[in-house]
């Protein structure tokens, strides 16, 4: 792979409280696809937010190219040519494409003349995209490739991904692949951070494991299983899933015919969904995010009422029931966003206990809330579940989205529902945390709950799912046993990728 | 031309120094919340011109400097909100309705001296031959310079929104100022210059009023001037051009419900007072309601505070 591009040698940043890296050192050489493992919560955000510039180290050198690197703004990193593809999108939702890439480039060239270049650079590495539409109508798939664009127009001869693929469906990570393999084969370093093993292996040349801030290991991913890999990453024995035991029973919820119309002005309507749910079995639903998932939890859950005979739970008509109605009847929902829909951010994971479950638990005495009986059931929680917090009293939003996500799922889940519905529930999350949060999800079912997990993670629905659909543009294609069902059967289901045809070509 | 006892030339004429001061005003709060901040305190701002601009004019017996002097304490007024609620994180609504006390309050108390005073003349452009012209002379061609810099500002925020980088770098901040910051953008630092300019704008609508439309200074004159301004940005979808229609619509009303009084219908002269104020709100609200579909027409980000943490 040549000579060394990127030379990290001590970095270190801490925070009050937590070192987030402590002599970090590695190095990237030209042209290497260079894989960043760790959990969360590892140090592997921190370390590239010093490497582009929005982060100054404390301590450590880089070298970039051979001189010293010392990047004060993101502005001075993209001169030096390192550029970044963030993993909640840097996009403007109501500029269109263009003006969303000159945001990102020092220089921009006039509108009309930069439009030719993006529609000039995406038809060269296989990124279709039109660069007069809205951002907030385009797909998540299309939307990295904005970004991605936005960081192609200047050279760079690093490119740092954080999390690229997790929004993306098979196809359009086959195409993703594509282009950095391209851009590799041009010399162009990549450092990439991701939590799918698989990918890694079949993507990167060269890895480095951090763990609680310190680098632990280097590999070549390829050598490695990723069972292997997510060891090194969690530093000890890593527990596989157990779906067995499981009988299924009689049908106790149904959807038919539902449909709703947009809730927001670049959200999708649901059109006329439809499935069926018994007792002890798991339905996948998957699809890229912005299909419908957060339409399909809020009406299910009650958030959003549908029309009279939509939902029924054990043959009951719940569809005027708001959540907390639904919530008596043992219907309970895990939104996807942890911070302001699913937890109070500024709310003590106690006061946050005590938001859902009131109905189901006894936290409640005439009226006055058992703050006692609260704080029992908060630490119930943080017990069963392990999250990781110095106790109840603790703010939500202080906690990291792993243990937040843990703490939200243990709250529904010790409610003892009957039917269960989940969004993303492990979204961010790194392996062994998912993991857990997917045992639980299981182990549920197992005592005869039906539990809808939405996800845009496929591994995970062929994991724990007995059924699964696709939910695409607020449709929702008829459930598939997962047993036998292959990855380009689901891209099948999912509707392929936006735009493959242009591409493909 | 007469029409029904209004002389419609001279309503027209009149309603375009009538809607300055709203318009100045409302350009200014348009550039300011397209940055991403809501700044409630115009009025305040807007009066605190108004005597800031009538001390400099009397004082030097220029009224450019009067116009400047009002500008500079708007914009000095404004800057004073902006640390506050940029820097200090301050909550943006409380601390602009406070900044419209505060400016009450300030402008009452350094008015004290000026009341009965006469300011300096702001005399008309010299168009010459044109403003002889009947009819077009006296709505194009009578006004004193202060009229035409306004509409002059109204397309230079336009164009500089629109076609500039820097126009697109405040309307990033205003839409997602998380992402600005991503990419190395200085949200603050925008943020400052935006609500400066506002502030300015609305000093010298502020002017406007006590140098020229009335002309002289009483205390709280400007009226609700300033919340006309902030619900004209608001029900103009946050566009320039809307933001014209709308200003002078209220002035064009105002002028219109004074003729009328002097015409002596039997209306109620309360009636005829308000009737600029709802008038102006309805058909706006209209307006925004018929073009609420497409493109999203706040900014994402207006109201929310920006910190910069990692």
């Amino acid at each position: 792979m040549g000579t060394t591009l990127l030379k990290i040698e001590g970095l270190t940043k801490a925070y009050p409280g937590v070192v987030a890296n402590d002599g970090v050192g590695f190095e990237v050489g030209r042209g290497e696809v260079h894989a960043l493992l760790g959990e969360n919560g590892a140090g592997k955000s921190t370390l590239v937010k010093m490497i582009y510039g929005l982060v100054k180290p404390d301590s450590g050198t880089m070298t970039f190219n051979g001189a010293p690197y010392t990047p004060a703004e993101p502005r001075a990193a993209r001169l030096s040519g390192v550029a970044m593809v963030f993993q909640h999108f840097s996009l403007f939702e109501a500029l269109n494409v263009a003006e969303n890439v000159a945001l990102g480039m020092e220089n921009p060239p006039p509108l009309r003349d930069l439009a030719r270049r993006i529609r000039e650079i995406s038809a060269a590495y296989g990124l279709p995209l039109d660069p007069e539409r809205l951002v907030g109508d385009l797909s998540a798939g299309e939307r990295q490739r904005v970004e991605i664009i936005r960081c192609l127009l200047q050279d760079p001869k690093l490119l740092i991904m954080d999390e690229p693929t997790s929004v993306l469906t098979p196809q359009e990570v086959d195409i993703l692949f594509h282009t950095l393999r391209k851009l590799s084969s041009e010399g162009t370093a990549i450092l990439y951070i991701s939590h799918k093993l698989e990918e890694i292996r079949s993507l990167c040349d060269g890895a480095t494991i951090l763990r609680g801030g310190k680098v632990v290991g280097s590999c070549v991913p390829r050598e490695k299983t990723a069972r292997e890999l997510a060891e090194m990453m969690v530093g000890g024995e890593f527990t596989t899933t157990d779906r067995s035991g499981r009988a299924l029973g009689a049908t106790i919820f149904e959807v038919k015919a539902l449909s709703l119309p947009s809730m927001s002005q670049f959200g999708p309507s649901l059109r006329e969904v439809s499935l069926s749910l018994r007792a002890g079995e798991v339905l996948g639903i998957g699809g890229v995010a912005g299909n419908g998932q957060e339409e399909l939890l809020a009406t299910l859950s009650g958030e959003v009422p549908s029309a009279p005979g939509t939902v029924k739970l054990h043959g009951q008509d719940i569809s005027d029931l708001g959540p907390n109605d639904r919530r008596r009847l043992g219907l309970q929902g895990a939104p996807e966003e942890r911070l302001g829909h699913a937890a109070v951010p500024n709310m003590s994971l106690t006061d946050n206990a005590l938001l859902t479950g009131t109905v189901r638990r006894p936290l409640t005495r005439k009226g006055f809330l058992d703050m006692t009986a609260a704080r029992l059931f908060a630490e119930e929680i943080i017990q069963a579940f392990d999250v990781r917090t110095p106790g109840p009293h603790v703010a939500a939003r202080a906690l990291s989205g792993g243990n937040l996500q843990k703490f939200v799922i243990g709250r529904e889940v010790l409610q003892a529902p009957e039917v269960l519905i989940v969004n993303q529930p492990t979204w961010g999350v790194d392996a062994a945390a998912a993991a857990a949060i997917r045992q639980a999800l299981l182990d549920l079912a197992a005592k005869g709950a039906a539990v809808i997990v939405i996800s845009q993670d496929l591994d995970e629905l062929m994991e724990i799912a007995d059924r699964f659909c696709a939910l695409n543009e607020g449709r929702l294609s008829d459930p598939r046993p997962t047993e036998g069902l292959t990855i380009d059967e689901i891209g099948l289901m999912l509707g392929g990728a936006h735009g493959m045809a242009e591409a493909a070509q | 031309m007469i029409l029904g006892g209004i002389d419609i030339v001279t309503l027209i004429a009149t309603l375009m120094a009538a809607s300055t001061p709203v318009l100045l005003a409302a350009t200014g709060e348009l550039v300011a919340e397209k940055s991403g901040v809501l700044n409630l305190g115009v009025e305040g701002m807007m009066i605190i011109g108004a005597v800031a601009g009538f001390a400099a004019a009397v004082g030097t017996g220029s009224p450019v400097l009067g116009f400047l002097g009002g500008a500079l304490a708007g914009a000095l007024l404004a800057t004073l909100f902006a640390v506050l609620t940029q820097v200090f994180l301050s909550n943006q609504t409380a601390t602009g309705l406070a900044l419209t006390m505060f400016g009450l309050g300030l402008s009452a108390l350094f008015g004290k001296g000026f009341e009965g005073v006469r300011p300096p003349a702001t005399g008309k452009v010299p168009f010459g031959p044109l403003s002889e012209i009947p009819g077009l002379g006296r709505i194009l061609f009578s006004h004193d310079w202060v009229v035409y810099l306004s509409l002059a500002l109204v397309v230079a925020v336009w164009a500089f929104l629109r076609f500039t980088r820097a126009g697109l770098i405040l309307r990033a901040v205003g839409e997602n100022a998380e992402a600005a910051h991503a990419l190395g953008y200085r949200v603050v630092a925008v943020r400052l210059m935006a609500l400066a300019f506002g502030g300015a704008l609305a000093g010298m609508g502020g002017a406007y009023l006590s140098l020229v439309r009335v002309p002289q200074w009483t205390e709280g004159m400007t009226a609700g001037a300033g919340w006309i301004a902030l619900a004209i940005v608001v029900f103009a979808s946050w566009r320039a051009g809307r933001v014209l229609i709308g200003a002078y619509l209220f002035g064009g009303i105002t002028a219109l419900q004074l003729q009328l009084q002097a015409a002596g219908y039997a209306i109620p002269v309360h009636l005829l007072s308000m009737a600029p104020y709802v008038l102006t709100i309805v058909v706006l609200v209209v307006l925004s309601a018929i073009h609420r579909r497409g493109v999203q027409a706040a900014p994402a980000a207006l109201g929310r505070s920006f910190h910069a943490s990692t």
